[in-house]
């Protein structure tokens, strides 16, 4: 029988620190007048040495950031996001100002859907006086989204990138079953960046980079691995996302890229803002909050660019950000006493 | 995918099948199910099977091999059972930091909080939630899994009533909450014989919370804020005072701490997965509710928002308990479908099998639709039919796993494949029309499909609660139809 310490028996705590061969390429979004565009500020992400937060080995050398989505057309919208966006629904130029000002949006994304053949059809050129009504309203980098049409999509995208040319818009998305080539090429003369999108697949990310790599410098390339809704395939997109990252710190340089969400996708998911029995209710909170827990495991594995929708979501998002970067004030000391506090 | 070593890869991806193979009595004899002593082996090493189900090796001659094999296939993270009896809730049993290095077991368990200077109306009704608590998913039931008693009074009558209450109205496993020792000794000799996790030694009281934990049987949580050195000596400490099961509080801190509460989960996790330190290789417990302690003027709503972030984030970064205040369904929703999504099995895809659902009593001119075999998008769409009570063909087309707007974006769901899916489900053989009612949501493709399935396209709803109307408007009623034939 071994004797019963009578005090305590001092051990002691080495921080597990690591250290990586990868580094993450750092992207600049959006150009300036000094720097050869038009924007008020450009924004810098990527450059990662270490997994995300792990602030006890690196502090992120950039903030992660957010792009509020905007559409070029009436779409239908969840109830809980519509209540913030209803005036400015037919608008671009005055939702992405809405955006910006009210929602303190990094980034905002102009949605092309009314390009779609499916849709309206408009054409690149209706496209491009869409871009430059939202380019004159905010002076934040933007991102231009396609309708996911593939032949349609590299047309927009093409006169969009050389009426703006030197701006550093990133173009979402560019896919494997686009002409690569002619994407690459176009995004490289006009001075633009590419969003690589794949689905949840890291060989066919480290793929479509390869074919890219021929035409774009690395420093032009952010990535995104498909982003499923909480409750929806998160776990494979979490999981995706976590991988690369780490892969990518451990010196694969194809998934050393900063990587971007399409976080709105959390409001696929009928809970985010179909009315359910009155236990779960009320969906004006249930929906924002779908989107923000959507947000957090992909913050935590990684990613650099949220392309969002809720102005709650968005805001807590980068409050929370914002605390993980103050570092390690401890203010909160009196919290220890949580056992016996009453509520 | 390239094999690339991701930082370490210790514990599970270092132990081979080989090395275990070598232990097993290698019999052959097929009783564990397995085609050889190969296969079992390779089983275990995955967690598939366990040591339990090999009848050779529970002989007395195989002792020696047994506990070999048992120290072989020890987990990171010390799984500690709380509880007894059908609701107990096992914690930790964790064999990598990452999800993606095998899986992980043992869901994060949420206990719900109830003190003792709450109301006998306010702890009836929250444990009255608390078990009332169900959502449907995927075929599982997510559910609450225990109640935390904490003692906000420091009176050990008071607590101990407040234990006799939860217990006698409730069999969730227990946690009974205080740093006073006294207090805590009153609360557990109401529920000696059920195991609650003990809660909490810390620096100065260990020695009388070792005794408690030693004199009833039950795991013990070490608390040492934000001080992981001494949450380790505490656990050396205890250890050597012969407590076995324990379970580790570094401390939940919001705002601020946030960064700092990250942070030492994740060194302990990373110490006890990747470092193989022991003494820090047990479940951890995270306490979202400390939100409320920093309420100021926040509205409740605001509080409530914050806590369910702060439990995501947990549960995210390794906890395997977490405590929380508030018991309202808008974010305990998200909260328990989280935890459902971290914990699947990513070696297993959700999804069902593909191939023809047939709900009702279709006949020639029923409707044809088809969706994803993504298991969620298929028991959403199988329950909304169900619920219209119409009879109608589902074609489940192999998106390998991915839900409709995804498949459709990544490929996965092409007009090829679903007409591919058509011609093997032999549909064209049971119903007379050649009309097929797509997914909203993969509207894009329904010149591609016209093309080359040959039928004709109607796109449905882009959320399946919409099909019984999209049916009564676009579908002819099928009794309708055969009534004036």
């Amino acid at each position: 029988m071994k004797i019963k310490p009578t005090k305590i028996v001092e051990e002691g705590f080495i921080s597990p620190v690591e250290t990586y061969p990868g580094k993450v390429v750092e992207v600049k979004l959006g150009s300036t007048k000094g720097e050869g565009g038009s924007r008020g500020r450009s924004v810098i992400i990527g450059g990662e040495t270490a997994p995300a937060f792990y602030s006890f080995e690196k502090r992120m050398p950039h903030s992660p950031i957010i792009a509020v989505d905007v559409f070029d057309m009436k779409i239908s919208l969840p109830r809980a996001v519509k209540m913030h966006v209803k005036d400015v629904l037919e608008d671009p130029a005055a939702w992405a100002k809405l955006a910006v000002e009210k929602f303190e949006a990094d980034l905002v994304t102009v949605h092309l859907i009314s390009i779609d053949p499916l849709i309206k059809d408009a054409s690149p050129k209706e496209a491009v006086e869409t871009v430059e009504e939202v380019a004159q309203a905010v002076d934040v980098p933007l991102i231009i989204g396609g309708c996911g049409d593939p032949v349609k999509d590299a047309n927009v995208f093409e006169a969009v990138a050389e009426t703006f040319a030197g701006e550093r818009f990133l173009f979402s998305s560019i896919t494997r079953d686009m002409d690569i080539e002619r994407c690459a090429s176009f995004i490289k003369k006009y001075g633009h960046v590419a969003l690589a999108f794949t689905p949840m697949d890291l060989n066919l990310a480290r793929e479509l980079n390869r074919i890219l790599y021929d035409f774009l410098p690395k420093e032009d390339i952010v990535i995104d691995l498909t982003t499923a809704a909480l409750g929806y395939g998160l776990d494979y997109a979490f999981t995706a996302m976590e991988r690369a990252r780490l892969e990518a710190l451990m010196g694969d340089p194809e998934l050393a890229h900063p990587m971007s969400s399409g976080t709105t996708n959390a409001w696929a998911a009928r809970e985010a803002w179909m009315e359910l029995t009155a236990e779960w209710e009320p969906r004006e909170l249930r929906g924002p909050l779908w989107e923000l827990t959507t947000a957090l495991p992909l913050l935590l594995a990684g990613v650099d660019l949220f392309m969002m929708m809720h102005p709650a979501a968005m805001k807590t998002l980068k409050n929370i950000i914002n605390q993980l970067l103050g570092g390690d004030l401890l203010k909160a000391r009196e919290l220890i006493e949580w056992v016996s506090t009453k509520i | 995918m390239t094999k690339k070593k991701v930082e370490g890869r210790a514990g599970i991806k270092e132990l081979s099948p080989i090395d275990v193979y070598k232990l097993l009595p290698k019999t052959n004899c097929k009783e564990c199910g397995e085609k050889n002593c190969i296969a079992f082996a390779t089983k275990l090493v995955s967690r598939e099977t366990s040591l339990e189900n090999c009848p050779p090796l529970l002989t007395e001659e195989q002792k020696k091999a047994y506990k070999q094999l048992m120290e072989l296939l020890k987990s990171a993270i010390k799984e500690v059972v709380i509880g007894v009896g059908e609701h107990a809730v096992k914690i930790g049993g964790k064999l990598v930091m990452y999800r993606h290095e095998l899986t992980y077991f043992n869901p994060t368990a949420i206990a719900i909080d109830v003190t003792d200077e709450m109301s006998e109306e306010e702890i009836f009704d929250r444990i009255k939630k608390v078990e009332q608590f169900k959502f449907g998913y995927i075929g599982q039931t997510l559910k609450l899994d225990m109640i935390s008693v904490r003692s906000t009074s420091s009176n050990p009558e008071k607590f101990k009533a407040t234990v006799r209450k939860v217990a006698e109205n409730s069999n969730l496993p227990l946690i009974l909450c205080s740093l006073n020792s006294n207090v805590l000794e009153a609360g557990l000799k109401v529920v000696s014989k059920c195991r609650p996790l003990l809660y909490a030694a810390t620096k100065q009281n260990w020695k009388e919370m070792a005794e408690l934990a030693l004199m009833h049987k039950c795991p013990l949580t070490v608390f040492a804020p934000n001080d992981l050195k001494l949450l380790k000596s505490l656990t050396k400490t205890l250890i050597e005072y012969g407590v076995e099961d324990l379970v580790l509080d570094p401390g939940t801190f919001p705002s601020d701490g946030l960064a700092n509460t990250l942070n030492n989960f994740t060194m302990i996790r990373r110490t006890a997965c990747k470092r193989g330190d022991e003494l820090l290789g047990f479940p951890l417990v995270g306490v979202p509710m400390v939100a409320w302690m920093e309420r100021g003027e926040a509205p409740e709503e605001i509080v409530k928002w914050r806590e369910a972030y702060l439990a995501a984030m947990l549960i995210v970064r390794f906890a395997d308990i977490i405590i929380m205040h508030n018991v309202d369904g808008w974010t305990l929703l998200p909260t328990v479908i989280l935890r459902q999504n971290i914990y699947t099995d990513p070696r297993k895809p959700v999804a069902v099998e593909p191939g023809l659902k047939v709900f009702g009593v279709p006949d020639e001119n029923s409707p044809v639709m088809f969706t994803a075999n993504f298991a969620l998008t298929y028991y959403t769409v199988a329950s909304d039919i169900q619920n219209a009570k119409v009879n109608a063909y589902l074609l489940v087309v192999d998106t390998e796993g991915i839900a409709v707007d995804s498949a459709v974006a990544g490929r996965k769901l092409t007009a090829e494949k679903v007409a591919d899916a058509i011609k093997a489900s032999r549909i064209e053989n049971r119903v007379k029309h050649r009309k097929l009612i797509i997914p909203g949501k993969a509207a894009r493709l329904s010149s591609e499909i016209e093309e080359s399935s040959g039928w004709q396209v109607l796109v449905g709803p882009k959320d399946s609660s919409d099909i019984p109307k999209f049916l009564q408007e676009k579908w002819q009623n099928p009794k309708h139809t055969s009534a004036t034939r």
